[in-house]
C-alpha cells in the first residue's frame, strides 16, 4: 500500500450546482500515486456528483481540477478517458451482446490492412489485459453469460487497456461474494503497487480497513475531512458522515402503538428482500431507514403486490391477506406513494381532479356510469384539504410544482380510504415549504384519523422529527429497531453500514 | 405558490372574442374551424360542393372510415395501434355475407357482422392485455389472420347474396332524406362520448394511455380493460364493416384494404397524440369528415384520383404541424 507524495489528482474548491440543490460546495480533494483512497459520504452528499465531474459526465461550475501537475478542462468522458482516469460504475457501462474482447478495446479495435477488426491482434492484446487481472474467461464469451465478478474484472481490464492511472470504483464489493471480494482486493492492491490510484466508494465500512489509504468523508456537498486509515474508527467516521448542527425538533409527541393493523412474517423475494418480520400499530408512523439498494423499496412493492412474493404472510388487522397484485393491496386498504411520482405516481397528461379519483371512481359509479358533479365536487374538497396550489380541478397536472403534484398523490390515496400508506421518499425533491406541509398531513392521518404511515427515507432528520419507530433495513433485513424519540442519527447510521456496536467507543 | 387572479366580469365582446380562441385551442373546435375553411375554399372553385345534397354525400363518404375511427381512437389513447382495422372488416363482411347466403335474415347479418368484428378485437385484447405483447405486433398479426381467413372462407370470391333488406344499412334514407350511414354514424359518436367522458372504462383508457404504471398501482385492472378496449374497437370495425356492406352489396375478402391508415389518419388529424393519455372522439369525426371531403372536393373539381392521395399526405402532415404549433402556443401563452 505504498504511495509516493506527488499527487496524481488534485481537486481545489470544486463546487456543482443543479437546480434547486447544491450539490458540491468548495471541495477539496486529492489523490496520490499508487494510492487507494476511500470516499464515503450519505445518500445525496455528493460522491457520485464529484466522480461524475471527474469521469467528464459533468461539468463543474467552480474550482479547479490538477491532474499530473497540469490544470485540466474535463470537457467529456472521452477527454477524461484520455487524461488517465476511468471510471468503473456500480451498473457497468457494457454492451452486454458483445464479447468480452469487443468490450475491452470497444473504439480502440486494431484494425488490418483493410480496414476490418484483426481478431487475432484484438484477442491477443485482450488475453494480456485478462491476465493482468487474473480473469480466466475466453475472450469470446459473451459478456452476458459471464457473473458479475468476472464482468467487473472485464471492466478494470478495459480501464487498464485505456492506459488509466486513477481507476474510481462505485460500489464495487455490493454484488460480490466473500471470495470474490477478496480477490478484488487482491488486484487492487496489485493496481496500487504498479502505480495506479484507485478511488473507491463504498458504505462497507469494514472493507475499508482492508484496502484504503485514506478516508474523505463527504457530507451535504462538502467535504469534512480527511484521515489515514489507521485513525478512521467507525464512531469517527460515523459521525463524520452524519454530523448535523441542528436537530430538528420532533413534530409530534410519541405515540405508542395500540391495535395492530399491519403484521408481516417471515417475508421473502428471493435474492432481494427477506426474512423479514415487523408489526405496524394503528397511529404510528414507522420509518424504514437504510442506504440505497438495502432493500426498502423492494419491501413495500412486495407488501403492495406489485412484485411477487416468494413466501411470508402478511396480516391486515388481524387477518390474513393475499396480495398478489395492486389490485388486492388498495381493496385492502393499502395506497403507496412511488418514488419517482412521473414514473408511477401521476398520470401526467390527466387533470388534477381525475388523478384524485383515479383509485376511487367505483364510488361515484351508478349503472355503468360516472356521476362527474359528485366527482368534481369530491375533487375539489380534497384540493382545499390539501392546500394544493392549482388553477383548477382540471389543470393538466404535469403543469403543477413537485411539491404539489406529491400533494395530489397523497390526495388520491386519502380519497381511496387507504389505512395503510407507504410512502417512498415522500419529499425528495420538493422544496421546504410543501416539505413541511407533506410531515404535517402524516401527522394528521396518523394522529387524527388513526391512520398508518410506514415511510422509506434516506432523509434522516426527517426520519428523526416524524418517526415513532424507526425500522433499519441492510442487504434486504431489518437490521435494527429504534424508538424515535430516543434515537440518534449516529445509531440509525451504525445499523445502516453495519457497524456492530462492540466496535463503538461510545 | 402563486393562485390565479379572480377574473372580472367580462364584456360581451370579449366573450365572442374569448369564445373563438377557445375554439382556436380546443383541439376539436380548432379542426372544425380548418373543416370549414377547406369547404369555404372548394365552394369557392365550384358551385357544386356546398350543396346539402354534396354535404350529406360526404359523410356517407366518411362513415365507414369514420366509425372504424371511433375503435382506432380509444386503443390510440390507450397508448396502443390497431392495425387489422382493415382485415377485419374485409373477414366481417364475407362472414355476414355468406351467413345470409343461407337464408339467413338481414338482423342475424348484422348480427354476426359485429360478433366476428367483437371477437377479433377480442382476440387483440387478450394478446395485447395478457400475453403483453406490443399493441403493434399483435394487431400486425391479426392483420395477417384475418385478411387471410376471409380469403381461405370466400376462397378469394366475393359473396353477393345478400339478405333482402340489409343494403338499407348503407344505402337507406331516413325520411327520404338523411342517409343511414350518416344517422349511425352520429348515434356511434354519441355513444363514444358517452363512454369517454362519463364511464370508468373511458376514464381508464386515458389513464393508461397516459400512465399504465401508475394506473396499475391504483388498483385497476389494466389488463381487463384492455381487453374492453380492443374488443370495443373491434365491434366498431364491425359496424363499419355492415356499412360498407350494405352500401358494396356484397362481402369482398379484399376490402377494407388501407382502411388501418385512413382510421390512424383521422385520428391523428383531429389532433389527438399517438403517444396516447389524450384525444377528443369528435376531433377524430371531424379528422374523418376533412379527408373525405378533400376527397369529395378534388373529385368534384376533377382532380385526377391518384393525385389526391398525394394531397390528402401533405393534408395529414400540415394539420399535425398546425395542431403542434397550436399546442405549444397554449402552453407558453
Amino acid at each position: 500500500m505504498e504511495s509516493s507524495d506527488a499527487p496524481v489528482l488534485e481537486v481545489r474548491g470544486v463546487s456543482k450546482r443543479f437546480p434547486g440543490v447544491q450539490a458540491l460546495t468548495k471541495v477539496d480533494f486529492d489523490v496520490r500515486r499508487g494510492e487507494i483512497h476511500a470516499l464515503l459520504g450519505e445518500n445525496g452528499a455528493g460522491k457520485s456528483t464529484l466522480m461524475k465531474i471527474l469521469s467528464g459526465a459533468y461539468s463543474k461550475d467552480d474550482g479547479e481540477i490538477i491532474i499530473r501537475g497540469q490544470p485540466v478542462e474535463i470537457r467529456s468522458p472521452r477527454h477524461s478517458q484520455e487524461l488517465g482516469i476511468s471510471i468503473i460504475y456500480q451498473t457497468f457501462n457494457q454492451a452486454r451482446h458483445l464479447t468480452v474482447a469487443e468490450n475491452i478495446l470497444l473504439g480502440r479495435e486494431p484494425l488490418t490492412r483493410w480496414g476490418t477488426i484483426d481478431r487475432q491482434k484484438l484477442h491477443e492484446q485482450v488475453r494480456e489485459l485478462l491476465d493482468k487481472v487474473g480473469l480466466d474467461a475466453d475472450p469470446r464469451a459473451r459478456v452476458m453469460d459471464l457473473s458479475v465478478a468476472q464482468r467487473q474484472m472485464v471492466e478494470i481490464a478495459k480501464a487498464l487497456g485505456l492506459d488509466a492511472n486513477l481507476i474510481i470504483m462505485d460500489e464495487p464489493t455490493s454484488a460480490l461474494t466473500g471470495r470474490e471480494t477478496q480477490r478484488l482486493f487482491q488486484i487492487i492492491h496489485d493496481l496500487s503497487s504498479r502505480g495506479v490510484s484507485v478511488i473507491y466508494i463504498s458504505h462497507r465500512l469494514e472493507e475499508l480497513k482492508e484496502v484504503g489509504d485514506r478516508v474523505t468523508v463527504l457530507r451535504d456537498g462538502r467535504r469534512v475531512g480527511t484521515l489515514p486509515i489507521g485513525q478512521a474508527d467507525f464512531p469517527t467516521l460515523v459521525r463524520m458522515m452524519v454530523g448535523r448542527d441542528l436537530k430538528l425538533t420532533m413534530l409530534t409527541d410519541r405515540h405508542v402503538g395500540s391495535k395492530e393493523v399491519l403484521r408481516i412474517e417471515n417475508l421473502v423475494r428471493r435474492g432481494v428482500v427477506g426474512p423479514v418480520s415487523f408489526v405496524a400499530h394503528e397511529g404510528e408512523i414507522i420509518s424504514l431507514a437504510g442506504l440505497v439498494g438495502s432493500g426498502r423499496t423492494s419491501l413495500a412493492r412486495a407488501i403492495f403486490g406489485v412484485d411477487r412474493l416468494d413466501g411470508g404472510q402478511i396480516y391486515i388487522g388481524g387477518h390474513q391477506v393475499r396480495i398478489r397484485k395492486p389490485q388486492d393491496a388498495v381493496r385492502a386498504g393499502i395506497g403507496f406513494l412511488t418514488e419517482d411520482r412521473l414514473v408511477s405516481g401521476l398520470a401526467m397528461s390527466l387533470s388534477v381532479a381525475h388523478n384524485i379519483t383515479l383509485p376511487s371512481l367505483s364510488k361515484f359509479e351508478r349503472l355503468l356510469m360516472l356521476n362527474l358533479e359528485s366527482e368534481r365536487e369530491a375533487a375539489g374538497k380534497s384540493i382545499k384539504q390539501f392546500s394544493i396550489a392549482t388553477p383548477s380541478p382540471d389543470q393538466t397536472v404535469r403543469y403543477l410544482s413537485g411539491g404539489n403534484q406529491q400533494k395530489v398523490v397523497l390526495a388520491k390515496w386519502m380519497m381511496a380510504n387507504s389505512r395503510i400508506l407507504f410512502l417512498d421518499e415522500p419529499t425528495q425533491g420538493i422544496d421546504v415549504g410543501a416539505k413541511e406541509e407533506v410531515h404535517r398531513l402524516m401527522v394528521d392521518f396518523t394522529r387524527r384519523l388513526g391512520g398508518t404511515v410506514i415511510m422509506i427515507s434516506s432523509d434522516l432528520p426527517e426520519v428523526l422529527r416524524l418517526s415513532d419507530r424507526i425500522l433499519v433495513m441492510r442487504d434486504g433485513r431489518i437490521a435494527g429497531e429504534l424508538p424515535g424519540i430516543e434515537a440518534t442519527q449516529e445509531q440509525v447510521m451504525n445499523y445502516a453500514l453495519g457497524v456492530a456496536e462492540e466496535s463503538l467507543a461510545g | 405558490m402563486e393562485e390565479k387572479l379572480a377574473q372580472p366580469a367580462p364584456s360581451p365582446l370579449s366573450r365572442i372574442g374569448r369564445g373563438l380562441r377557445g375554439a382556436l385551442t380546443h383541439q376539436a373546435g380548432f379542426m372544425a374551424l380548418m373543416l370549414a375553411a377547406m369547404w369555404l375554399v372548394f365552394s369557392s372553385f365550384t358551385p357544386y360542393f356546398l350543396t346539402s345534397r354534396n354535404l350529406l354525400q360526404i359523410t356517407v363518404q366518411a362513415a365507414v372510415v369514420a366509425i372504424a375511427a371511433v375503435g382506432q381512437t380509444m386503443v390510440i389513447v390507450s397508448a396502443g395501434i390497431d392495425l387489422s382495422v382493415g382485415s377485419v372488416l374485409a373477414l366481417s363482411t364475407v362472414v355476414s355475407a355468406m351467413v345470409m347466403e343461407t337464408g339467413q335474415p338481414a338482423p342475424v347479418g348484422v348480427l354476426v357482422g359485429l360478433l366476428v368484428g367483437g371477437i377479433c378485437g377480442w382476440v387483440n385484447g387478450i394478446t395485447v392485455g395478457k400475453l403483453r405483447v406490443p399493441p403493434f405486433i399483435a394487431t400486425l398479426g391479426m392483420m395477417g389472420i384475418a385478411r387471410g381467413l376471409a380469403l381461405v372462407v370466400t376462397q378469394g370470391i366475393p359473396r353477393f347474396r345478400l339478405a333482402p333488406g340489409f343494403d338499407t344499412i348503407g344505402q337507406g334514407r331516413i325520411l327520404d332524406v338523411v342517409p343511414v350511414p350518416t344517422i349511425i354514424t352520429i348515434v356511434v359518436y354519441l355513444l363514444a362520448w358517452l363512454i369517454l367522458t362519463r364511464t370508468r372504462l373511458g376514464r381508464y383508457t386515458y389513464s393508461i394511455g397516459s400512465n399504465a404504471e401508475a394506473t396499475k398501482l391504483s388498483g385497476v385492472n389494466v389488463t381487463r380493460y384492455l381487453v374492453l378496449i380492443y374488443t370495443v374497437a373491434g365491434l366498431c370495425v364491425g359496424l363499419a364493416s355492415l356499412i360498407e356492406e350494405g352500401r358494396l352489396g356484397s362481402g369482398q375478402p379484399a376490402g377494407g384494404d388501407g382502411l388501418e391508415l385512413q382510421t390512424i389518419a383521422a385520428v391523428v388529424m383531429g389532433g389527438t397524440s399517438l403517444f396516447g393519455g389524450e384525444g377528443n372522439i369528435f376531433a377524430t369525426l371531424v379528422g374523418a369528415l376533412m379527408i373525405a371531403s378533400l376527397r369529395n372536393g378534388l373529385n368534384v373539381m376533377g382532380v385526377y384520383a391518384f393525385w389526391q392521395n398525394v394531397i390528402i399526405g401533405a393534408l395529414i402532415i400540415s394539420a399535425v404541424y398546425v395542431d403542434q404549433w397550436r399546442r405549444s402556443h397554449r402552453i407558453t401563452s
